[in-house]
């Protein structure tokens, strides 16, 4: 088994680093630049940068974030938020991702996961899933940021999504996220049960201890954190010894 | 003093972004090129990649940039390959049937092993950050790990391993389900890196930075 991950999400709306809750009620945390670097500088494992209105408006600012954070910030980072065609992310992935994340267009088409899997490789193409439960173990596919319902269960998708050839699975609790309630474990496990692509559990990460939970009960293998970074409840380096010293396998850092 | 000069060949496969960058990062004038006549004359060359081997061999020979690559490794010029570009300094990879690869480095490319040790299922690629340890007895003095820690991670992703015939060109391993992955080789002036110095957060940049040196 590889390492856990620690990955930093950073929800972006134009220029600014943002947060909601349950994908919504947005608020201005800060510069997503200063954030970046400051994860970096504590030893994050990977950066997530979504723009959540992208695919609202048809529009992506993240270009230039990504240009500007590829300077000075040497660990992998995804990109996602409005990524429609294979030249979507060719650019993206030119700005100085090196990953793309999608959702909303792979719904719409799903051979656009083939299609960037063939072009970049599977490792490149990661599926960005949005659940919310609907049912006793069953969850429901969501687009446009939480937005759109569409009727497509949770685990048929991922099942599908790799097979097309997503490397990796990109899971966001819409009932969690922004809540800090801890991550939806049973949507996890779910997921992870049925793929062996690594799966980021994301949403909900209210206190440090959540991430041992779904990394233990929900065997994921990567962790997304957003509002307890953003706000300082708890450092990356706090994080990573928590983990360490519970028994986890997270790389050495400093 | 003037910014010591890195030559990366680009040869269409991959994002060589992240590698300018890094190399930028450690002080390095970086040229990109596809022109053997630039390859020859470089002081340092890095040779990176993502993608499938036979497409990179493809690649590179149309370009003409094999026996470029070649001589300046046979010449003692600093070569450095990333990735990708560490496992086409090898003989020969298995990746979709037998492909000849550059041949600086005696040895072949083979797949991961899809079990670990203990015969459980393991997850291919091999995409995370693992930790370098010495292969063997060898020292990591005087080579582009010599300011690296045993131990220290770095960023790993790839279904194939870089396996050198000669144990003494393997510098460093990393385990993945307890089996030994070389991650670091070296003959002469050449290394090979498994994992990706650009994407390995300080850890990397130290590589980078003794190679801009070297």
């Amino acid at each position: 088994m590889a390492n856990i991950r620690l990955i930093a999400r950073l929800d972006i709306k134009g220029a600014n680093l943002i947060k909601g809750v349950h994908l919504e009620g947005l608020r201005v945390v800060g510069s997503p630049g200063e954030h970046a670097l400051r994860y970096y500088q504590q030893g994050i494992d990977e950066l997530l940068y979504m723009d959540c209105v992208a695919s609202l408006y048809g529009r992506n600012h993240l270009a230039e974030i990504v240009r500007s954070a590829a300077k000075d910030i040497f660990v992998p980072m995804t990109v996602g938020g409005g990524i429609r065609s294979v030249e979507d992310a060719t650019s993206i992935l030119r700005a100085g991702a090196d990953k793309v994340a999608i959702n909303t267009a792979a719904v719409a088409n799903p051979k656009l996961i083939t299609e960037v899997a063939r072009k970049f490789g599977s490792q490149c193409m990661v599926l960005s899933i949005e659940a919310k439960q609907v049912g006793m173990d069953r969850w429901e596919v969501y687009t446009d940021n939480g937005r759109e319902r569409t009727g497509i269960d949770v685990v048929d998708w991922v099942k599908r999504g790799v097979s097309n050839g997503a490397g990796e699975i990109l899971l966001t609790s819409v009932d969690r996220e922004g809540t800090r309630k801890g991550f939806d474990i049973p949507l996890v496990r779910a997921v992870t049960s049925e793929v062996s692509v690594p799966v980021i559990a994301s949403g909900g990460m209210g206190k440090t201890t959540d991430l041992l939970e779904v990394v233990r009960d929900g065997e994921a293998n990567a962790v997304a954190m957003a509002d307890i970074l953003h706000y300082g409840r708890a450092g990356v380096g706090e994080i990573r010894t928590l983990a360490r010293e519970a028994g986890l396998g997270v790389r050495r850092y400093g | 003093m003037a910014n010591p000069e890195i030559t990366v060949i680009d040869y269409g496969v991959g994002n060589l972004l992240s590698v300018q960058r890094g190399l930028e990062h450690c002080g390095a004038s970086v040229l990109l090129t596809s022109d053997p006549a630039q390859v020859r004359a470089a002081a340092r060359v890095v040779l990176p990649g993502v993608g499938a081997f036979s497409n990179a061999m493809t690649a590179l020979r149309e370009l003409g940039l094999v026996p470029a690559i070649q001589e300046i490794a046979a010449r003692g010029t600093p070569l450095l390959g990333i990735c990708l570009g560490m496992q086409l300094l090898l003989d020969e990879s298995d990746e979709f049937g037998l492909t000849a690869g550059l041949g600086i480095i005696p040895g072949r490319v083979v797949a991961i092993p899809v079990r670990t040790v203990q015969q459980e299922a393991q997850k291919i690629p091999h995409i995370g950050w693992n930790e370098l340890q010495p292969a063997g007895t060898s020292s990591w003095q005087k080579t582009m790990l010599e300011d690296v820690m045993f131990g220290e991670a770095v960023y790993f992703v790839h279904s194939f391993m870089a396996v050198p015939s000669d144990p003494a060109h393997r510098l460093a391993d990393c385990l993945y389900g307890g089996h030994r992955i070389p991650a670091v080789i070296g003959k002469g002036r050449t290394t090979g890196c498994q994992f990706h110095p650009e994407k390995s957060g300080e850890v990397g940049l130290k590589i980078l930075r003794r190679f801009c040196a070297s």
